[in-house]
């Protein structure tokens, strides 16, 4: 009871402010919190009719099938395997990059070539599809040119399966390098600049200032970035997977990730029960993952804990 | 000035690494330009080169010629990154102002249910069949724009620039009589400015690069934006060669692989002019957004 006074009071004093916060509360409710009850669909066989309260209960028989599908080890293995490529690779790669910046001294340099590196964030996935047909090309893309003019063997990456593991890790981490060198060197600048002269005085060499310097410095960073996109481990980048490669079946095994999985069975096959059981089961790792990642965090620094 | 011989090496093998990448970045972006401007024949007797061999802008003509589906994608795009970007930018900072406020007091707990979709949704389907079925979103501009109006993400960064405005601004206007709207129209919104731009300018490039709802909700080719259409065109171009090449009936009077580039270009043009004065504001957007809030 006095808790509903408090938010009646509440309410009477700040009318104002809960008006300004309606519609965000209204629009998180549309698009994430009413979908979230639709999870029962996953335990459905959806009619159009029926919609999604409406339509006939099957029990886990949805999940059967995904399961025996024999789709479901290959998508999950496919997801975390990726998600950890990208994770390591990314994350070197940009750390690197922000190490090396905040080493050098010409600004001018330094800008530029921060710019051009930022420059693959901004343009769409089908942009970056058109780039790699241009360049993969099996006739006339621009690495087969090379090939054949050095008097190589062309390759055709569209009927070899392995080269794709490859061929996305290194699109992610062009995609992103520019972007998570930001946000590192924006965490290096932040290193207080006295302890870098006090290691000079120490006659400290370069090598020796990053080693016990820099990397200590960004280590919290690095690991709460880390763990936050542990949470997205079994979410894929939708949008790349599916430009990058293409409606390509050859490929299909090596590079189906869950999220394409999703929409390719409900876009083509509409499929809404399974694809909703599948749905459900990445959205339940998901959210396993994350509240161990946040187990984590508080283990290594209760500050950087997300709840 | 004298550099140690550690830092000579570090310099080096840094710059080294560093013009490397950048040119990796940059290499597909003059690889697209030149190649689309590059005759029909050049480009399948000597493949895409950096320098072509013939220089024909046939494509660019072709598609200047009867430019309408392209201007009308164009028409749509700008007209949803326009529409989205402003509501977007109004919801998102009138929210966070409220959920920075400290005399509001569950602001917390409304922080923690914008923060609980980001860590558990109900997929894709059910959020498909509601938008189809329920709301009636098929083949509409709404459907376009309503998917990437707010998100989690710029909430927390705007909330994190307004905590740096001082207290005592509102106090003071409140001791003046100003109600909440007010002190948010005509206070927090003018010192937010730089925060704007930045949330303003993430809202509209993810309208301007969005084809993914439009290969949800859209089949009507008159409501295509800019890179769906684009899409679209790239699949059916690639569909006429691949069958052309099949039947062995030769590809048809058309320079399908030059005008898939130019396409590419006329699409991606007005980001990468943009680029340069926009850029800063990125980078301000991400630096905020990595403190914690």
């Amino acid at each position: 009871m006095k808790n509903k006074n408090g938010i009646l009071s509440e309410l009477q004093k700040n009318k104002t402010k809960f008006i300004m916060l309606l519609p965000a509360v209204l629009y998180f409710f549309i698009m994430c919190y009413v979908p979230m009850s639709g999870i029962v669909l996953a335990f459905k066989n959806y009619t159009y009719s029926g919609g999604i309260f409406g339509s006939p209960w099957v029990g886990f028989k949805n999940f059967e099938f995904f399961f025996k599908s024999g789709k479901a080890f290959l998508v999950t293995k496919n997801t975390i395997l990726y998600n950890l490529a990208f994770l390591i690779i990314n994350n070197t790669l940009q750390i690197t990059v922000a190490i090396i910046l905040s080493e050098l001294t010409n600004k001018h340099f330094k800008k530029f070539t921060q710019s051009l590196m930022f420059l693959p964030y901004f343009i769409s996935w089908v942009v970056v599809g058109a780039f790699i047909y241009n360049l993969f090309n099996y006739e006339f893309g621009a690495i087969n040119t090379i090939l054949k003019s050095i008097g190589w063997e062309q390759i055709d990456v569209y009927s070899n399966p392995s080269a794709w593991k490859y061929i996305l890790v290194g699109v992610s981490a062009w995609k992103w390098v520019g972007y998570g060198t930001v946000l590192y060197l924006a965490a290096i600048l932040g290193i207080d600049p006295e302890i870098y002269e006090a290691a000079d005085i120490d006659g400290a060499n370069v090598f020796k200032k990053i080693r016990h310097i820099t990397l200590p410095s960004i280590t919290p960073t690095i690991i709460v970035l880390l763990l936050l996109s542990l949470g997205n481990i079994m979410k894929g980048d939708f949008q790349m997977f599916y430009q990058v490669v293409g409606n390509n079946g050859l490929v299909l095994d090596a590079t189906d990730v869950i999220d394409t999985y999703v929409v390719r069975s409900l876009m083509d096959l509409q499929e809404f029960g399974m694809t909703a059981a599948a749905g459900l089961y990445q959205s339940v790792l998901s959210l396993l993952i994350i509240l161990g990642a946040n187990k984590l965090i508080k283990v290594i620094d209760n500050d950087y804990a997300l709840f | 000035m004298k550099i140690s011989k550690d830092k000579l090496v570090f310099r080096i093998l840094g710059v080294f690494l560093i013009i490397l990448i950048t040119v990796f970045c940059v290499v597909p972006f003059v690889l697209i330009v030149t190649g689309s401007m590059t005759s029909q024949a050049s480009i399948l007797r000597d493949g895409y080169r950096f320098v072509p061999k013939e220089i024909s802008f046939e494509a660019y003509k072709i598609i200047f010629d009867s430019p309408n589906m392209l201007l009308k994608a164009y028409a749509v795009t700008i007209g949803i990154t326009v529409i989205g970007a402003l509501l977007g930018l109004f919801l998102t900072s009138m929210a966070s102002y409220v959920l920075v406020s400290k005399d509001f007091k569950y602001r917390n707990h409304f922080s923690f249910y914008f923060y609980f979709t980001t860590i558990f949704g109900g997929g894709l389907v059910p959020w498909y069949i509601m938008m189809v079925k329920y709301l009636k979103m098929k083949n509409t501009y709404t459907s376009l724009v309503f998917p990437l109006l707010m998100n989690v993400i710029y909430i927390l960064i705007m909330k994190n620039f307004m905590k740096s405005i001082p207290d005592a601004i509102f106090e003071s206007a409140k001791l003046d009589g100003a109600g909440d709207f007010t002190i948010f129209i005509n206070l927090v919104l003018p010192l937010s400015k730089p925060a704007l731009a930045t949330i303003g300018l993430f809202i509209a490039l993810n309208y301007w690069n969005d084809w993914y709802n439009a290969m949800l909700f859209i089949d009507k080719q008159e409501l295509y934006p800019l890179q769906y259409f684009l899409y679209n065109i790239l699949s059916k171009l690639d569909f006429i060669n691949q069958s052309a090449s099949r039947s062995g009936v030769p590809v048809p009077q058309m320079p399908s692989e030059p005008m898939k580039l130019a396409m590419t270009v006329v699409a991606t043009g007005p980001i990468v002019l943009l680029y340069p004065f926009i850029q800063k504001y990125f980078v301000k957007g991400i630096t905020i957004g990595a403190v914690k809030g």
